[in-house]
């Protein structure tokens, strides 16, 4: 499959491979045509974190070395951060062919700009992951991310990448160390299209994390635990979805995993607020609050891929991906999106239906 | 609207009307975001807010630049969780001393509708996805008589108020269906640095105070629900209802409010 070099102009021009999961059955049309994918009732989720430039230059204690850092999710507070080392280079170099980064250890400290954090824990599984704790107040610290951060750039991508470049139409707190890029696509005129007929809208904040580590046994691990917020608001625009026959579709993999997370910490019900999300989707998991999931186009051996096997089996998405394939779609941040929907509740989803009624507040 | 505990963005907030604006509604319990060119004025406005027990936060940047559009609106959020309403207030007048258009320079015709039509424009584009998002929010234009009326040597300003309060109409025509609402407030000549700047001899005996001013277009806040969405109203005509949308609910379902 081709990668999308750069994001397109025209994103309603983008295309979309419809998937039924129950069916196998799949065709391509356009972003454009997405409203009349829906049904008076579904309930399209999205995630609004804005994208931060988390890409950062990094000194070591000595003033040394042309490092990267890159912020992968809060690590307790507002100034205590999860971070990925990066050694000398750039974009250019696929994460996978950058120099190893120097070695830290607990205690150490770090320069940003004129930003200090010192080295709270090295993860054990890979000494790039490291637990950093800004020396200085958040407000301050905000402001040296967005006067020297950088949006995270991919090597695929053929020029350097703006701030505006990586935003969603949506985006509100800026939680997200790479886009949510699921929504890239999402224009208001689709959104008020699908509105009018009757399809809702609704939102949750999930800190989306990093894409690549440069460490093949990190990447492994992706993605790493992430936090979301899920505002009552949502709760009770699923719940009546539901009541209504509406399906439920998560717009990106990072609202199915905020969603399935909760309800799963919760006994199988959502419950509004904010937390850790640790569930790593896959074939074997079964699905409690999404019916549908609008994605990227994901080739098999990716986290993403794995996730949508619990939409659909890879004998259903396999096939439809050579189909794709086939059409010219491509794939990555800026690439195509991708419909996977059941045309009919299925028995499992009703079942679950009737628990989660008859259980939940 | 009940301004306690809303978050609101006001920018060119260091000065002026802003500055006032800010002071009312963080009286009235709003959680603030202000932004400004000049950082230590921005300080000084944070300061006093914080100190008399209301919440704000600075953030120096200038409005005209399209590099600051996305710090402000993730800032903002950070800072506030949720944007429930931007007032859009900072302005340039433009060429300054005011001339003819005949010799106004196409720079500053270009700065004056950076700053005060296409500032506010990539601003609210940043923050009206959220609010439809969650089916709220208020967007405020701050505009000036200069916008219908024609004076001669007020063109680069006039031409792009005028502009203004039309985006204004035309984001009101598109967002309504999401719940957000938009209104272009003008709040008569005040006694500014901007007023000073272009009527330098004015008595300022005769123009009005910024801080009467920010009481007056707050109350319009509080009432906004009565306004047409998208209308521009002038504070100095404006009278407030004498039943508040509030009080229409209570009426309507008998309920009291306690």
């Amino acid at each position: 499959m081709k990668n999308a070099d750069y994001p397109r102009a025209q994103t309603e021009d983008e295309r979309l491979l419809l998937l039924d999961s129950r069916t196998g059955n799949h065709r391509a049309g356009r972003l454009a045509n997405l409203p009349d994918l829906l049904r008076p009732f579904d309930l399209l989720v999205m995630n609004d974190a804005a994208t931060l430039p988390a890409s950062l230059p990094l000194r070591l204690e000595d003033n040394s070395g042309d490092f990267e850092l890159r912020l992968a999710g809060e690590g307790g507070d507002a100034i205590t951060w999860w971070a990925v080392l990066f050694g000398p280079g750039d974009w250019h170099i696929p994460t996978e062919h950058r120099p190893t980064p120097p070695r830290v250890m607990a205690g150490d400290t770090l320069w940003v700009g004129p930003l200090s954090a010192s080295v709270l824990e090295v993860s054990p599984m890979s000494s790039r992951l490291v637990r950093i704790r800004f020396q200085q107040d958040a407000e301050h610290l905000y402001r040296e991310l967005y006067r020297l951060g950088r949006p995270v750039q991919y090597s695929y991508v053929r020029q350097d990448l703006d701030l505006w470049d990586v935003q969603t139409r949506y985006g509100a707190r800026p939680w997200a160390v790479e886009m949510p890029s699921a929504g890239r696509p999402l224009t208001w005129d689709i959104l008020a299209r699908a509105q009018k007929n009757g399809v809702r809208l609704a939102s949750l904040t999930h800190a989306a994390g990093l894409s690549a580590t440069g460490d093949p046994v990190l990447d492994a691990a992706l993605p790493l635990p992430e936090r979301y917020d899920l505002p009552h608001q949502t709760v009770d625009a699923i719940a009546f979805a539901r009541q209504q026959g509406g399906r439920v579709i998560a717009v990106g993999t990072s609202v199915v995993r905020a969603l399935e997370g909760n309800a799963l910490a919760n006994g199988g019900c959502l419950r509004a607020g904010s937390g850790m999300v640790d569930l790593v989707l896959g074939p074997e998991s079964s699905l409690r609050i999404v019916d549908g999931l609008l994605t990227g186009i994901h080739e098999p051996g990716t986290s993403h891929f794995a996730l949508m096997e619990a939409f659909a089996p890879r004998a259903r998405l396999e096939p439809a991906l050579r189909y794709a394939d086939g059409q010219g779609f491509l794939q990555h941040e800026f690439g195509d999106s991708m419909l996977i929907l059941a045309d009919v509740v299925t028995a499992r989803q009703v079942k679950d239906e009737m628990r989660l009624a008859s259980t939940c507040p | 609207m009940n301004l306690h505990g809303q978050g609101i963005v006001i920018t060119g907030a260091s000065k002026g009307l802003g500055k006032a604006l800010a002071h009312e509604l963080a009286g009235k319990g709003a959680r603030l975001f202000l932004v400004a060119r000049g950082e230590e004025d921005l300080n000084a406005t944070v300061r006093s807010i914080r100190a008399a027990g209301g919440e704000a936060h600075g953030w120096a940047a200038d409005v005209g630049d399209k590099t600051a559009v996305y710090p402000i609106a993730g800032a903002a959020h950070r800072a506030l969780g949720h944007v429930d309403a931007v007032i859009h207030n900072a302005s340039t007048l433009g060429p300054s001393p005011l001339r003819p258009l005949l010799d106004t320079d196409c720079e500053d015709l270009e700065r004056a509708f950076a700053v005060n039509l296409i500032g506010p424009f990539r601003l609210s584009k940043a923050f009206a996805g959220p609010m439809a998002l969650r089916g709220h929010g208020l967007i405020v234009h701050v505009t000036s008589d200069a916008s219908v009326s024609a004076y001669a040597n007020w063109g680069a300003y006039s031409a792009s108020k005028a502009a203004l309060d039309h985006l204004g109409r035309i984001w009101a025509a598109e967002l309504d269906p999401f719940g957000v609402r938009v209104v272009s407030v003008d709040p008569g000549d005040m006694n500014t640095e901007l007023h000073r700047e272009a009527v330098p001899g004015d008595d300022s005996a005769t123009l009005l105070d910024p801080e009467e001013v920010a009481e007056r277009f707050v109350a319009l806040l509080q009432s906004v629900l009565t306004v047409p969405n998208g209308a521009r109203v002038s504070l100095s005509e404006w009278r407030a209802p004498r039943w508040t949308f509030g009080d229409a609910l209570v009426m309507s379902t008998g309920r009291n409010r306690s």
